[in-house]
């Protein structure tokens, strides 16, 4: 190892994942040619299927919208060197709190039901982060393992009141009854007919994408701007200094699960009341997971949680569009959200010491 | 889970309190076959974490395992090739776990992660492109399953009161997978408290400095354990394709891999409590596959309820209000050589 020497600062943040991400991409490649299909066909099909239409597009805005929020949620946990595994069960249990508010507060008019699901969702999803929280904290429970089998609880907790409260009555489906007419988010082409831009009707994409937005400015600021963000990420470089400097680990670990927790949450507003208009088992699909990958690859900052939301939203939908017109399955995407995670996650050494010779040896000469 | 689902809307309402004999005899049996699995990968969690890698991709390793004992075993009709194969597959799986967070430094639970989404993606790719039957393999049948066997005398005990039921009912009838998993829990038990490769594999989860200055190789030692745990999460996951059901379906592993790292915690770290976890385990599964509706002391308890119970107790087991789980010193820690 070259001691002392370490990559310039722009390099760390574009380079790594950058190839990261291309290493992931020419395995990923290597897969499809490896059952007989055209790598190159296959890009073709997904870049057309998410970008050429504004039915792709409005697709792979949604899908983002989602992994924006677990992607945050991942990332401010992460600032503070707390690994939250559990954004799955989070917005599992969140899609339980938007539910309720949908269904059992009668709304005038969707701009305060969005605000008040936006509260009962981040506020279940804070909740169902806290229990680990506070257990890391006081208790010193791995909070990985304590978040995953928080969402195996929260998964049989939603199938309970599912199967056994919300369901109405005489209906074999575990879902939720439909949320009333009220509680209808604004859709993209709703929004962009008064500025006379004609787009597809049928993508979910909808006015959540503009919350996750203004929470990824909100978190920049937080952590950045203020003195809690401070304290976060001085305890995520070191917890020992930190406590020396009058900062609280219970404290700190307590309120950074809270903020993950809730913003995991937030993505139920779009999925729940923004796309299904009622609740059903699999509410989440694995977005929760998505953002550990969005997460890493971002590099725990919120501008490069939007870039890779949005790659992960393109290859969702492209994902799903080659599925149709191919014979490669979806789960090619988990594929590479694997390799992505593996590669800026766990082998981001073997990605940077090459790097970091690279460039020693263009320094000295 | 969706499976569960429909068994409690469709399935006759039975009740635990007025269950005959032989339906005891069939939840015992049947708690054997669901513990097996668990075991293996319990096992195979508690090597690699008692030499200080934390592995939460138990998961993976099963399930691509699975898929391969299942394909492979389909395709030359013989199922111990496929189990060969599967050990393999579980074991390349394991050796990049090892070059991640052992050669690399890099952090073990994301490796982890990022094994299990692996597999989950892998295998439907690929069984999808061989198989064309929406990411399963074809039903097993004859040689490519494991045959079961039937213990000595266990025909002519059959009738004998008591003993019977037990021995001809509940512990014979098994694939032989299910009495390797048990006998490996005292062989783990030697291996780990009896043997000098044991010592230092516990010394290296704990201190791998101190082992570092007596001049044995931390590297070698961690290597050895994640290859170790490759190997029982193969057979995990063979058993599971080609022994508990007679094929692969997708994420037919459906959390096991994490129910038996609920249970090496719930041991805490320890082969025999390891075991008694898993059966604890196996019998709510086995129970809740059974009787539909539970009535315990007059009170139903929901069937999610039961499925959630592992979790549970492992959170609680995690907090340390019954009797602290305290994981390997060195645990998730790479270790860095002084120069």
């Amino acid at each position: 190892m070259s001691a002392g020497r370490k990559l310039p600062e722009w390099a760390d943040i574009t380079l790594v994942p950058l190839v990261s991400v291309a290493l992931a991409f020419v395995l990923s490649a290597g897969l499809i040619w490896a059952i007989g299909e055209s790598p190159w066909a296959a890009i073709k099909f997904m870049v057309e299927g998410a970008f050429g239409s504004s039915y792709g597009w409005g697709y792979t805005l949604y899908y983002a919208t989602n992994f924006i929020f677990t992607g945050l949620a991942v990332a401010v946990a992460f600032q503070a060197r707390l690994f939250n595994i559990g954004g799955e069960g989070q917005a599992l249990v969140a899609g339980l709190g938007v539910a309720l508010v949908c269904l059992y507060i009668p709304w005038p008019h969707w701009s305060l039901a969005l605000l008040g699901a936006s509260l009962g969702a981040a506020l279940f999803g804070a909740l169902w982060a806290l229990i680990p929280g506070y257990l890391q904290a006081k208790r010193g429970s791995h909070i990985v393992i304590t978040t995953i089998m928080f969402n195996f609880i929260a998964a049989s907790l939603l199938g309970y009141v599912l199967v056994n409260i919300l369901r109405p009555a005489g209906m074999m489906d575990p879902a939720s009854p439909r949320f009333p007419a009220e509680t209808v988010l604004p859709r993209m082409h709703e929004i962009l007919s008064p500025l006379g831009i004609t787009v597809s009707t049928v993508p979910p994409l909808n006015i959540s994408l503009l919350i996750a937005l203004a929470m990824c400015v909100a978190v920049w600021f937080l952590l950045w701007r203020t003195r809690l963000g401070f304290e976060i990420r001085a305890f995520g470089e070191s917890e020992p200094a930190a406590q020396y400097a009058g900062i609280s680990p219970v404290r700190i670990t307590v309120i950074v699960m809270l903020i993950s927790g809730g913003l995991a949450g937030l993505m139920a507003v779009n999925s729940v009341m923004g796309e299904q208009q009622r609740l059903v088992l699999n509410a989440v699909e694995g977005a929760g997971f998505i953002g550990i990958a969005v997460a890493l690859m971002g590099r725990n900052h919120p501008f490069g949680v939007v870039l890779a939301a949005l790659l992960f939203g393109f290859l969702y939908q492209g994902g799903a569009e080659l599925a149709l017109w191919t014979s490669i399955p979806r789960d090619l995407i988990i594929v590479i959200q694997a390799l992505v995670i593996l590669f800026t996650g766990a082998l981001d050494n073997m990605v940077r010491m090459p790097l970091t010779r690279l460039f020693a040896w263009r320094g000295a000469r | 889970m969706d499976l569960s689902f429909c068994q409690v809307f469709f399935d006759a309402q039975t009740c635990l309190q007025g269950a005959r004999p032989e339906t005891w005899v069939t939840v015992f049996s049947s708690t054997l076959r669901l513990a097996t699995p668990l075991l293996l990968a319990c096992l195979a969690g508690l090597i690699s974490e008692r030499a200080g890698v934390f592995d939460i991709g138990l998961e993976g390793k099963m399930l691509l395992a699975a898929f391969i004992a299942a394909a492979i075993s389909f395709v030359t009709g013989n199922v111990w090739i496929g189990v060969v194969a599967a050990i393999g597959a579980s074991l390349v799986l394991a050796m990049l776990h090892g070059v991640a967070s052992i050669t690399f430094r890099g952090n073990q639970l994301i490796s982890g992660v990022a094994l299990n989404f692996l597999a989950a993606g892998i295998t439907v790719v690929v069984a999808q492109n061989w198989f064309r039957q929406g990411g399963r393999t074809p039903s097993l049948s004859g040689d490519a399953r494991m045959a079961r066997l039937d213990l000595p005398f266990a025909e002519a005990l059959r009738d004998v009161p008591l003993l019977g039921p037990i021995y001809s009912g509940v512990l014979s009838g098994h694939a032989l997978m299910v009495y390797l998993a048990f006998a490996c829990v005292p062989l783990t038990w030697y291996l780990l408290f009896r043997t000098r490769f044991g010592l230092r594999l516990r010394a290296v989860g704990e201190n791998p400095a101190a082992v570092d200055t007596a001049g044995v190789s931390v590297t070698a030692l961690r290597f050895g354990a994640v290859a170790i745990c490759g190997v029982l999460c193969g057979l995990a996951g063979a058993y599971l394709a080609t022994g508990l059901s007679a094929g692969f379906v997708r994420d037919m592993t459906a959390g096991r891999g994490f129910i038996a790292l609920a249970a090496m915690i719930f041991a805490k770290w320890r082969p025999y409590p390891a075991m008694g976890a898993v059966l604890l385990f196996a019998f709510m599964e086995a129970a809740a596959n059974t009787f539909q509706s539970l009535q315990v002391f007059g009170v139903a308890i929901p069937v999610q309820a039961m499925q959630a119970l592992p979790y549970i107790l492992t959170v609680v087991i995690l907090a340390g209000f019954v009797g602290k789980a305290i994981p390997p010193r060195a645990g998730g820690q790479a270790y860095v050589k002084e120069h």
